[in-house]
């Protein structure tokens, strides 16, 4: 619809220099970061060969492509060790973060009694306690978990928090005016309120889990109890096998773009019709 | 004539009262006194307008009358437990859930009150159509502008058919030619339906227009100051807008308005 009031319209020089520079910009977005990240793979590419650089020191793209391809199914069903426990640690966090909100929001004193500890597990370094976890938890994949959940709740928790507590003042006197009960209120009122500010946690713990995961592996894999990418990684290493070390690596980073990516989408999805930060700029 | 005379009649004291104010005070925690010996007496069918300037109040008597804070001193009588628990408020903003269709939002009052979606229907359509937002029902609050918002905010209080609907400067945010057109579909409802009408602004010619009766208010502490019975006929319009009975009545509450605001002492004064 704008496309045909462009053409049709007489537009005078500033508007059109503006259309211009929309245009340009709509197509640079997607053209540019993909320009780049082809130039840096080229230039990696050549440093390997000017430098004649050893294939276990830095191998080249080719390679590194080639080794995912022929350890697809080693790597592939690492991958899947890895990403059952992303997923799950997330699925706890979101259940672990937006409950302890949802607590925290029943009452002021609540909040302030137990936020604080909610920090500390947050502040110290998930590295540092999982010596500990090794000797109170037996269960592998429980030990993974806690570990990756640690990581991921706090910026779910800290976010649902923030969003049941800012709901309008107004919007609450009419639930009260009307006779709300406490969960009619929660339920109608903060939680949908809360949504966007969930949802910004959301994508961060989607991250952060991914993280949780590798970290937790890396530690436990350390003492050869794991069998995910980050083992894969570790064990690569001893090897100095460095193009399946860049294989492993890339599909983590893949893995953790993926999650955001799928993650933005739904948010967008969700906030769409209402939020500010899902509307198109119009007007 | 004989109906605008019975009409006048009720509006100047002979409708049963539906709530007295009887020497209510305010004062907050922070040593302010928002209310000082407030008497008030809303009688079923009154437009009745708080008229004054900030601070004096009228929109925390407002809070009271509504139940959304308790007096000081005094007390407040109603005349039964029914009208007191089915109260319509209107913020000045149209307050509206922003993640919610239209219908949703004037569903709400009914909703928690247990209503479902298909029993509150007929209740919440015939709502619409009168605020004249039919088609609109499944449009979200961004989608309308502010004229559109504020109708719906009066759809979802008056939806619950409260005996009386507390409006605390719902218009005050409008344009002009917005502000008009919801003033007389406020009072076309109003005449429809025979609520009452507990309506807050600091607009002279707001409540001159609205009102049957305006009660003005001055600050420091907030207190009444003085009454005024509008004797114009409804149903009220574009003629009477422009009408010298209009313009007199104007100046008539402009002047008590005027000496309300003189008679507030102390440095904060800003008449002279």
């Amino acid at each position: 619809m704008t496309a045909i009031e462009e053409t049709t319209l007489k537009l005078d020089p500033e508007e059109a220099r503006r259309v211009r520079q929309e245009r340009l910009e709509r197509i640079g977005k997607w053209v540019l970061p993909l320009a780049i990240m082809v130039l840096a793979i080229w230039l990696w590419d050549r440093i390997c060969v000017w430098n004649e650089i050893p294939q276990y020191i830095l191998p080249r793209p080719g390679v590194v492509l080639q080794t995912l391809h022929n350890d697809a199914g080693l790597l592939f069903s690492s991958l899947l060790v890895t990403l059952r426990i992303t997923f799950l640690s997330l699925l706890l966090a979101v259940i672990g973060g937006v409950g302890l909100a949802v607590l925290f929001a029943q009452s002021k004193w609540v909040e302030m009694s137990f936020f604080p500890f909610a920090i500390v597990l947050q502040v110290t370094p998930i590295v540092a306690i999982f010596p500990l976890i090794n000797i109170y938890v037996n269960n592998q994949t429980v030990k993974l978990l806690l570990c990756a959940w640690i990581v991921a709740f706090f910026p779910i928790l800290s976010n649902t928090t923030l969003g049941l507590n800012s709901v309008d003042r107004n919007l609450r006197d009419l639930f009260k005016l009307n006779g709300a009960t406490r969960w009619q209120q929660l339920r109608y009122l903060r939680l949908p309120a809360a949504m966007p500010y969930f949802l910004g946690g959301l994508k961060i713990a989607g991250g952060l889990s991914l993280i949780g995961a590798v970290v937790a592996e890396f530690v436990a894999g350390a003492q050869g109890q794991s069998s995910g990418l980050a083992s894969r990684i570790i064990e690569a290493g001893y090897r100095l096998n460095a193009p399946r070390l860049f294989a492993a690596l890339i599909l983590i980073s893949l893995t953790g773009i993926l999650i955001f990516l799928v993650l933005s989408l739904v948010s967008h999805l969700i906030l769409r019709r209402w939020h500010e930060s899902a509307l198109k700029q119009e007007r | 004539m004989i109906q605008e005379k019975v009409a006048q009649k009720a509006a100047s004291g002979e409708a049963p009262m539906l709530l007295s104010l009887r020497n209510v005070g305010k004062v907050f925690s922070n040593g302010v006194t928002a209310l000082s010996k407030v008497d008030l007496a809303i009688r079923e069918g009154d437009f009745l307008s708080l008229l004054g300037p900030s601070g004096c109040g009228k929109s925390t008597a407002l809070r009271l009358i509504a139940g959304l804070s308790t007096p000081t001193s005094g007390q407040l009588d109603w005349r039964g437990p029914a009208d007191r628990s089915n109260i319509g408020f209107v913020f000045q903003e149209p307050t509206l859930l922003p993640w919610a269709s239209v219908f949703d939002n004037v569903w709400l009052p009914l909703r928690l009150k247990g209503v479902s979606r298909a029993k509150a229907e007929p209740a919440v359509m015939e709502m619409l159509s009168r605020v004249h937002l039919t088609g609109f029902e499944n449009a979200v609050p961004r989608e309308l502008s502010g004229g559109m918002k504020m109708r719906v905010s009066i759809a979802r209080a008056m939806v619950t058919k409260p005996r009386i609907l507390l409006m605390d400067e719902p218009f005050a945010a409008l344009d002009e030619i917005t502000r008009f057109k919801l003033n007389n579909d406020l009072l076309e409802l109003w005449q429809d339906e025979r609520f009452t009408v507990v309506f807050v602004t600091h607009s002279v010619f707001e409540s001159v227009f609205l009102s049957s009766r305006i009660v003005v208010m001055a600050a420091r502490p907030g207190r009444v100051f003085g009454e005024l019975t509008v004797d114009a006929p409804y149903p009220r319009d574009e003629v009477f807008r422009t009408s010298p009975d209009y313009a007199a009545l104007c100046r008539q509450a402009s002047d008590v308005l005027v000496n309300a605001i003189n008679s507030t002492a102390g440095p904060h004064h800003d008449g002279h």
